[in-house]
């Protein structure tokens, strides 16, 4: 028996000659029967009990990941918001104080480099410390040297892991000496998601369930200071944490022990997403993809549309106005073999026209579905498509994104 | 009856001529939660280390090889669909294929069952 070896969600993404390195929960992941495994240049876990049964345990109830892989950066400058929307899409200018936004690092040439999450941090964030020896967390403002900018607030971006060191080294050149990025590596980074974990976190960290969908804030945890969004990648319910990595395990400790709450790996959180129709970077998105041909037009503001005045603007917008070549459409797989990653997306002819940039197994339909790219005049919900995959030939149905529907939470409570 | 096993995790009783084959239960906890079984159909010949089987698991597909030369005989149908039996049961009612062994001098290769556990402890 032997595993193909272009399959599975551990492709390099980077290829990255760099040593793997443990991340702050090491221990404790291999503690609790972790299975770990080499990503993004780090040591992981792809399992505990097993992908299907912690994937099912997300969807009823709530899931522990540690995503301390990713890069948290921090920008400490008031006008940093400006010089990112040289390479963001978005409107980050208009971005209220705990308020965040998801939105794409973009190329000259409107390729995507990253997706991400960027959040107006309000004054006085744990992260001003980063920029402060002499920290006094009850007055962030007295001891700050960038005080100026604290009390207007920064931003706090949260990259993917295998992108994180290019991202920030286009930053630097992007944004110039104005603007001071700092990549907090001493923070780790924890998403707790599912139905439930409002309760098990609002139970430890009181105050929580005011938070809505894509907004966050600082909060005390027996004076270590945490910030928590109610983000996700999953499509459900859930919150994410950034602890300082000296914290992280009694976090976790705290966390796990609530009876809502399992740890759950790689492997799940890789299927969860698919469900939910959230693109992976590295996979679904690349420099190749655009946000047009990505399907991510929502990434667009209209100010920013209206203005034309981002990285790949013209190439983007007139994707946007005469309709892509391609685009990102979900699948459906006829029978019980999951299609994967590297497939072809065939016509009539047997020549290929597309490809699968994703593909598994779902848990919660029980069938095989699948992201892939193919010409615009196949992406309408309905059409049937051909897949080949190692010398058979599937056939799948083009069906809408998200797979199963998102549970967000836009209204605060429980 | 006896049962060997191969470094990759194949197994095969065999009765006679007639072999059993399956998967060990180290590579269904390697493989983790499997969701799609493709076993050879009667008549096929199969080469000794050549292609015999297809498992997909939530992550990942794998090949099963032939632990042995020979005629499929019959694929076990149950698993289309309950393919959670290799899970549950891989090395009984999990077991993927039976086939005539066309050279069971193939067999003087294989590993027993203390072999097989020695050679899954190291790993």
């Amino acid at each position: 028996m032997s595993a193909f070896p272009e399959n599975g969600i551990l492709d390099p993404e980077g290829g990255e000659e760099i040593p793997t390195l443990p991340l702050p929960l090491d221990a404790w992941h291999r503690a609790k029967g972790g299975r770990m495994v080499e990503f993004a240049g780090y040591f992981m876990p792809i399992q505990y009990e097993g992908i299907m049964a912690e994937h099912l345990w997300v969807r009823e109830s709530a899931g522990l990941f540690d995503v301390s892989h990713m890069g948290q950066i921090h920008f400490a400058d008031v006008g940093a918001d400006a010089a990112l929307e040289a390479v963001l899409p978005g409107d980050i200018i208009g971005l209220a104080a705990g308020k965040m936004r998801y939105s794409l690092l973009l190329a000259e040439d409107g390729g995507i480099l990253d997706d991400l999450m960027v959040t107006r941090l309000p004054a006085g964030s744990p992260f001003d410390r980063e920029a402060e020896d002499g920290f006094d967390p009850a007055k962030p403002w007295e001891t700050s040297p960038v005080a100026p900018a604290a009390k207007e607030g920064g931003l706090y971006m949260v990259v993917n892991g295998a992108t994180k060191y290019d991202d920030v080294s286009y930053l630097l050149d992007v944004l110039g000496d104005d603007v001071t990025i700092t990549l907090m590596e001493d923070q780790a980074l924890l998403a707790l998601q599912g139905p439930k974990a409002v309760d098990a976190l609002a139970r430890i960290v009181p105050g929580i369930e005011a938070l809505t969908f894509m907004t966050a804030a600082a909060f005390d945890w027996h004076g270590t200071e945490l910030w928590v969004s109610r983000s996700g990648y999953t499509g459900e319910d859930g919150f994410e944490i950034s602890v300082p990595a000296d914290f992280a395990e009694a976090l976790a400790d705290a966390l796990a022990a609530e009876p809502e709450v399992r740890p759950i790996g790689l492997g799940a959180r890789d299927s969860l997403r698919l469900e939910a129709g959230l693109p992976l970077y590295g996979h679904d998105l690349g420099p190749e993809t655009s946000p047009v041909i990505a399907d991510l037009g929502f990434a667009l503001s209209k100010r920013r549309r209206e203005a034309a005045d981002f990285a790949g603007a013209t190439r983007i917008l007139a994707e946007r106005e005469s309709g892509p070549a391609t685009k990102r459409i979900g699948l459906i797989v006829d029978g019980r073999q999951p299609a994967r990653e590297g497939s072809d997306v065939i016509d009539d002819d047997g020549a290929v026209i597309g490809r699968l940039t994703s593909g598994g197994f779902s848990p919660t339909l029980g069938k095989p579905i699948a992201m892939a790219y193919v010409p615009l005049a196949l992406s309408a919900p309905g059409t049937r498509i051909e897949i080949a995959q190692r010398g058979k030939v599937h056939t799948a149905t083009v069906v809408a994104m998200p797979f199963i529907p998102h549970r967000y939470v836009r209204t605060g409570g429980k | 009856m006896s049962r060997y096993y191969t470094e990759d995790h194949e197994w095969v009783d065999v009765d006679g001529d007639i072999g059993t084959v399956g998967i060990s239960e180290y590579a269904q906890g390697q493989l983790g939660d499997i969701v799609f079984i493709e076993v050879p159909e009667a008549g096929k010949t199969l080469i000794k280390g050549g292609d015999a089987a297809v498992v997909e698991s939530v992550k990942a597909a794998s090949d099963v090889y032939a632990p042995v030369s020979g005629t499929v005989i019959e694929g076990n149908a149950a698993l289309a669909d309950e393919p959670g039996l290799v899970n549950s049961d891989p090395e009984d009612d999990g077991w993927f294929f039976k086939l005539t062994l066309s050279d069971p001098e193939e067999l003087a290769g294989l590993m027993d069952e203390t072999a097989y556990a020695a050679f899954v402890a190291k790993l």
